[in-house]
């Protein structure tokens, strides 16, 4: 049996010999915030049930395991890619396999003016500056044993930097795709939109055949002054794997930020979502869905921090969970001093549709200004009886008007998603999980 | 058509109906009317079989079938249509979703081709002028945001796509004014045909101005206590339900 120092130990190890790969790399100053990163992760523990944060998320299986890094990227059926990719007449595309960028299936020619679209180890060599301006800032501060790992390790990833006053018309899409058991990813995104910006990325988590890896993920992103950003993260990794991500968003003045954080796959999931106000009028909208079966286990943790007066927050997480499934919902609003017209609204609505299933929601609102407008509030039940009635008394049979009373419930979250290819894909990806 | 025998029902625990015999066949409007409480609407709600409801004695016939066997969206298969007392509202379901859900489970338990998405829209434009509803009202989730008389026409229209051979209105004419009454009514007799037939379950005697029943039942405490015509009614209207009571009362 393994535990929590032995996993470490493996890491560090691993981290010693990732080093000696990293030829002609360690005078870059990537190399001191990377052995600076081990040496936080070395100092830090693995999370057990008795931190708070952790309360309801038991890691054992995942420490249970061991992974090393990938070393090559496998043979992949171009089906499996094109079940997740959109199309690429519409869409900047970029596929990583086992963590390595694939040329072959991305499409990152003739890039629109004002765009620098580079995996982040290409990013950091040619644009060294622009890069370690944010690299790293805003994600962690030596207390997330998972982002430290992350960082120590991240060769794999994205970086965006979109000009100022540039709107992307193609919406971005990264798939990072995975494929073989006992191996970990640790992609690593950079995300900086300029002032008066406009981007939409989305990034899918997805793997195949019957594999159990680690996808260990950290995406920072910085919005600038009146930029608007989309975000969708669609997580459709395999049953047996290991999902852990951190998201760490900053938001300037009058910028608007929507994120679509959708779950399906995973055996043990965890998202930690982090938003800050750096300025005021800002706007953030954080849509979460999770559908779990069997004995899948999804924890989000969200976080919006009302820095700054004059900010609107709306928060709506929705979950469905069958069999033995297991959620978390864990979502803090911080509303500071100063923060004065703050509107914060927060919303965690669930169905379970088993006696098993389980889910644990914690709304939070903490508020230490005293004009605001807030609300949260927290819902757990079944299908609605007298709506099921309803649809059975005109001739539909129970499973598919089961289905189509939870397809409403949870294509909610997606309804404002801008983009129509999007949009289809997850209704799509939701109705097989359903039906 | 339908041949309810002895039915009694109970919901928990508490006897309803205590024993109704009603047979209606095709081509004829029956109403059934009743004082509060009276166990109408639970008579409506058992035939289209609703599962909070217990019977424990009787049976009922529905051409020839047991329909007490059959669960709500069979029986629903089989050609009953209950137009709901309170219609729910279904967020993020759209009219068109129900019905194309519903008509196509209906043909395919019978055997037939599902419609294709032009012909159900044929259907579904020729359907509406019946019942005065807008085009948008489709898009729109089942009756979500929708009037007290949107709401009911809505049901008439549904009724009207899906062709029953026994719809049962369960107080279809409350809370609507006299315009929605009419054109609900109006709706209700354009459907009206030699092939089916309808139950109308009504507290009050206006609706039957717009649709003319052939029977006219009276419901108290859970059994039929009256059959009469058309002018039965008229009578109701007149002197209230007080003296048929009070003649069951003196031949119990």
């Amino acid at each position: 049996m393994n535990s929590s120092h032995t996993m470490k130990e493996q890491f560090i190890r691993q981290f010693q010999s990732f080093e000696t790969l990293l030829t002609g790399e360690d005078v870059s100053p990537l190399y001191k915030i990377r052995k600076d990163a081990i040496d936080k992760f070395s100092a830090l523990n693995f999370p057990t049930v008795k931190d708070e944060e952790w309360k309801y998320t038991n890691i054992n299986p995942l420490l249970n395991k061991s992974f090393k890094p990938a070393n090559a990227i496998p043979e992949v059926d171009p089906a499996i890619i094109g079940k997740y990719l959109f199309n690429k007449n519409e869409f900047i595309t970029l596929v990583f396999i086992n963590g390595y960028f694939s040329k072959e299936f991305s499409d990152v020619e003739s890039l629109p003016e004002g765009l620098i679209l580079e995996t982040i180890s290409d990013a950091i060599k040619k644009h060294p500056q622009l890069v370690l301006d944010y690299f790293s800032k805003s994600s962690s501060g030596g207390k997330n044993i998972f982002t430290e790992l992350n960082t120590a390790f991240a060769d794999h990833g994205t970086f965006v930097f979109v000009e100022e006053r540039v709107v992307i018309q193609k919406p971005i899409q990264i798939l990072y795709l995975t494929h073989a058991d006992e191996i970990f990813v640790s992609p690593r995104n950079l995300f900086v939109i300029s002032k008066n910006a406009q981007v939409k990325i989305i990034e899918t988590f997805a793997g195949f055949g019957a594999s159990s890896y680690f996808t260990n993920q950290v995406t920072e992103f910085l919005v600038n002054e009146n930029a608007v950003v989309e975000h969708v993260r669609i997580q459709d990794e395999q049953l047996q794997s290991f999902h852990i991500s951190h998201l760490a968003v900053e938001l300037e003045r009058s910028s608007n930020f929507s994120s679509y954080n959708i779950n399906f796959g995973g055996s043990l999931v965890r998202n930690n979502v982090n938003t800050k106000f750096l300025g005021e009028f800002a706007e953030c909208r954080l849509n979460g869905l999770y559908v779990a079966e069997g004995s899948q286990f999804i924890d989000n943790h969200t976080s919006i921090d009302h820095a700054k007066p004059n900010c609107l927050s709306n928060e709506l997480y929705k979950g469905i969970l069958n069999d033995t499934a297991h959620a978390v919902f864990n979502g803090k609003v911080f509303v500071r001093q100063d923060a004065q017209k703050t509107n914060a609204y927060q919303q965690n609505k669930n169905i379970l549709l088993s006696n098993e299933a389980l889910v644990n929601t914690k709304p939070q609102l903490e508020i230490f200004a005293d004009d605001v407008k807030c609300s949260h509030g927290a819902t757990v039940g079944q299908l609605d009886k007298e709506q099921l009635f309803y649809l059975k008394a005109r001739g539909i049979q129970e499973k598919e008007a089961k289905a189509l009373l939870l397809y409403a419930f949870a294509s909610d979250v997606v309804h404002s998603i801008s983009m129509l290819q999007v949009r289809d894909h997850l209704e799509a990806l939701l109705a097989e999980k359903i039906l | 058509m339908i041949e309810i025998k002895n039915l009694h029902a109970n919901i928990d625990g508490r006897e309803i109906l205590k024993g109704i015999n009603l047979t209606v066949n095709k081509g004829e409007v029956h109403a059934i009317m009743g004082p509060n409480g009276s166990g109408k609407s639970t008579l409506a709600q058992v035939i289209a079989g609703r599962e909070d409801y217990e019977v424990t004695q009787g049976e009922v016939l529905f051409n020839g079938k047991n329909l007490l066997e059959l669960p709500a969206e069979n029986r629903a298969c089989e050609g009953i249509f209950l137009a709901f007392q309170y219609p729910v509202e279904i967020p993020g379901v759209s009219n068109t979703t129900l019905l194309k859900n519903a008509l196509n489970s209906i043909r395919k338990y019978r055997g037939e081709e599902e419609l294709d998405a032009m012909e159900f829209l044929t259907l579904v434009k020729k359907k509406m002028s019946l019942v005065e509803l807008s085009d948008d009202l489709l898009r729109r989730s089942v009756n979500e945001g929708f009037s007290g008389g949107e709401k009911k026409r809505n049901e008439i229209f549904q009724m009207a796509v899906l062709q029953p051979k026994l719809a049962i209105l369960d107080e279809t004419d409350s809370g609507l004014d006299i315009d929605a009454l009419r054109i609900v009514a109006n709706g209700v007799t354009k459907l009206k045909s030699s092939e089916n037939a309808t139950i109308v379950v009504t507290h009050y005697q206006r609706l039957l101005n717009y649709i003319v029943p052939d029977f006219v039942h009276v419901l108290y405490k859970g059994k039929i206590i009256k059959s009469g015509d058309k002018s039965l009614a008229l009578d109701l209207e007149d002197k209230g339900y007080d003296w048929i009571i009070e003649e069951t009362a003196e031949l119990v």
